[in-house]
């Protein structure tokens, strides 16, 4: 049950003057991860072939029908031994992932800091704010379960978690997002380019940009526009300020904003983008923002919004109950409830005009790939770089 | 290798257990604990068994150490004994982390991500 083809190692991730150092052992552990990662993706196949041949036909003999609800499929599957044994080594796995990324980022926790502080010092394109909360939402859980999550400080100036999450992100996508790990970004950017080649945005929003790995390639597609990105996590916003500066953005400004209170003027932005944020917020929230991201938009401005695979109709109910594990059991847990809103839908009750509503497909632009990453790995649900990307035009007609 | 001059403990934080209440798959958690604990070992084995194969390329192709040194290896002073005692402490800590988020989990209890679900979903 070999992994097929291989992931990089981690060295050829591409180092930035703010990344942690990594020794010997951290990189093999890294490399065992990414390896462990891309091996389970093999044995999650296990889990449909044990719902297709013991759990839906010992139901259906039992009950005289097939599975009605979803909260029914689940509890017949979560007492398959292959589920289980799958469910708890990706659980395992994410929990050592989380472990070895922040032995090494808090061991240097100070040299990080100092790096970043001596970046950061006296900038004007990074603007933290203390009387900006973070919101309710992203208290109340650690996303993806990294102890924490974006904005814990555990000490003055504390930046450990952010380059815990830029070195991490590897290791869970087994390098897929590229070197930078931006595959995301890079996808959208060319998209943009490629599709609306006579779009020439001159101010750009990503709103939630953690670290910014997703901003900059939108930044670099489009160097004369003013880029602004916005969180709340300050730990996230100075690394990834230090960050953009060190990879030759100095221009992309910074800034502490909650997105549902956004400080910005009616209309004074050409492109508002989200990447991978709106399933990390809540269920009135999400509301709120789409409305702020209306407001600030132009007349004539897009908004793109790359997500999870929503679900379909023609999805069957196991499909549907699987991509929600990582709700769940990752410590994501709106990326489910948020399935049940349909986006188009959201954008219309927040203002938008659903005539000019698009929903694409999006791939991650690897340039990590050396021919070992070959594209017929198994569908790994919710961890292949393979995306939703809805959006709109704000145009009145 | 560690750092001298930690400000903080770092070990401790590596292995802390996130919000929620951690969802157990086996029936028994006592299977789930000892599964954790053989994994990390399992990466352990794998990281040691990365450098060694490091350290044998490097070896020969220098020319400079024999295994007969290797065996009769004690360290020389208390900072390198100290040093190899330190990473014994990390390595117990990562390979027991699932015992040190159920004592966490016992100390505070927590919500289950469904019940913070539904809380989010109103927030």
């Amino acid at each position: 049950m070999a992994a097929k083809n291989l992931p990089p190692t981690y060295d050829k991730l591409a180092k930035h003057e703010v990344f942690p150092d990594l020794n010997h052992d951290e990189r093999a552990r890294y490399n065992f991860l990414a390896n462990l990662n891309k091996h389970l993706a093999h044995v999650s196949q296990g889990n449909s072939l044990a719902f297709e041949n013991r759990v839906k036909p010992k139901y259906e003999k039992e009950n005289g029908h097939d599975f009605q609800s979803k909260d029914a499929l689940g509890d017949a599957m979560s007492k398959d031994p292959h589920y289980q044994t799958w469910s708890a080594l990706r659980r395992c796995t994410m929990e050592m992932r989380q472990q070895a990324g922040r032995s090494l980022t808090y061991r240097q926790a100070q040299q990080l800091t100092d790096k970043v502080n001596s970046i950061n010092e006296g900038k004007s394109t990074l603007e933290l704010d203390d009387e900006v909360n973070v919101p309710p939402y992203l208290m109340a859980v650690d996303n993806h379960i990294m102890p924490g999550s974006y904005h814990t400080e555990l000490y003055e100036g504390d930046v450990a978690n952010a380059a815990n999450y830029d070195g991490g992100l590897f290791v869970t996508t087994a390098g897929l997002l590229g070197k930078y790990t931006d595959g995301g970004g890079q996808a959208i950017a060319q998209w943009m380019k490629d599709n609306h080649p006579t779009f020439q945005p001159k101010r750009i929003l990503d709103v939630g940009c953690g670290i910014g790995h997703n901003t900059l390639p939108i930044a670099k597609m489009y160097p004369d526009a003013e880029v602004i990105a916005i969180d709340t996590g300050r730990p996230m916003l100075r690394y990834g300020h230090a960050r953009a500066q060190v990879l030759g953005y100095p221009n992309v400004k910074f800034m502490q904003v909650e997105a549902s209170e956004m400080p910005f003027e009616d209309e004074s932005f050409d492109w508002i983008q989200t990447t991978m944020f709106l399933h990390e917020t809540g269920g009135k929230s999400i509301y709120n923002i789409m409305k702020e991201i209306y407001r600030c938009l132009k007349p004539g401005g897009i908004t793109m919004h790359i997500e999870q695979p929503q679900y379909t109709d023609d999805m069957s109910l196991y499909e549907q109950w699987i991509r929600d594990w990582d709700a769940y059991n990752n410590s994501e847990p709106y990326w489910s409830k948020m399935h049940d809103i349909d986006p188009k839908q959201l954008m219309m009750d927040c203002g938008f005009n659903g005539d000019h509503y698009m929903q694409i497909g999006a791939q991650a632009i690897n340039d990590l790939d050396d021919g070992n990453q070959k594209a017929d790995e198994p569908e790994d649900h919710g961890r292949s770089p393979i995306w939703n990307v809805f959006g709109t035009w704000k145009k009145s007609v | 290798m560690s750092d001298k001059n930690n400000i903080i403990d770092y070990i401790g934080i590596a292995g802390n257990k996130p919000k929620g209440a951690r969802p157990y798959f086996f029936d028994d958690p006592a299977v789930e604990r000892v599964l954790n604990i053989t994994m990390a070992i399992g990466m352990e084995l794998a990281v040691m068994r990365e450098r060694m194969d490091s350290m044998e390329r490097l070896l020969e192709e220098k020319g400079v150490m024999t295994n007969e040194e290797i065996d009769n290896y004690i360290p020389p002073n208390k900072a390198i004994a100290d040093e190899r005692q330190q990473w014994h402490s990390e390595y117990i800590s990562r390979i027991l982390r699932i015992i040190q988020q159920e004592m966490e989990q016992i100390k505070n209890p927590d919500k289950t991500l469904q019940e913070i679900a539904d809380d989010i979903d109103k927030m």
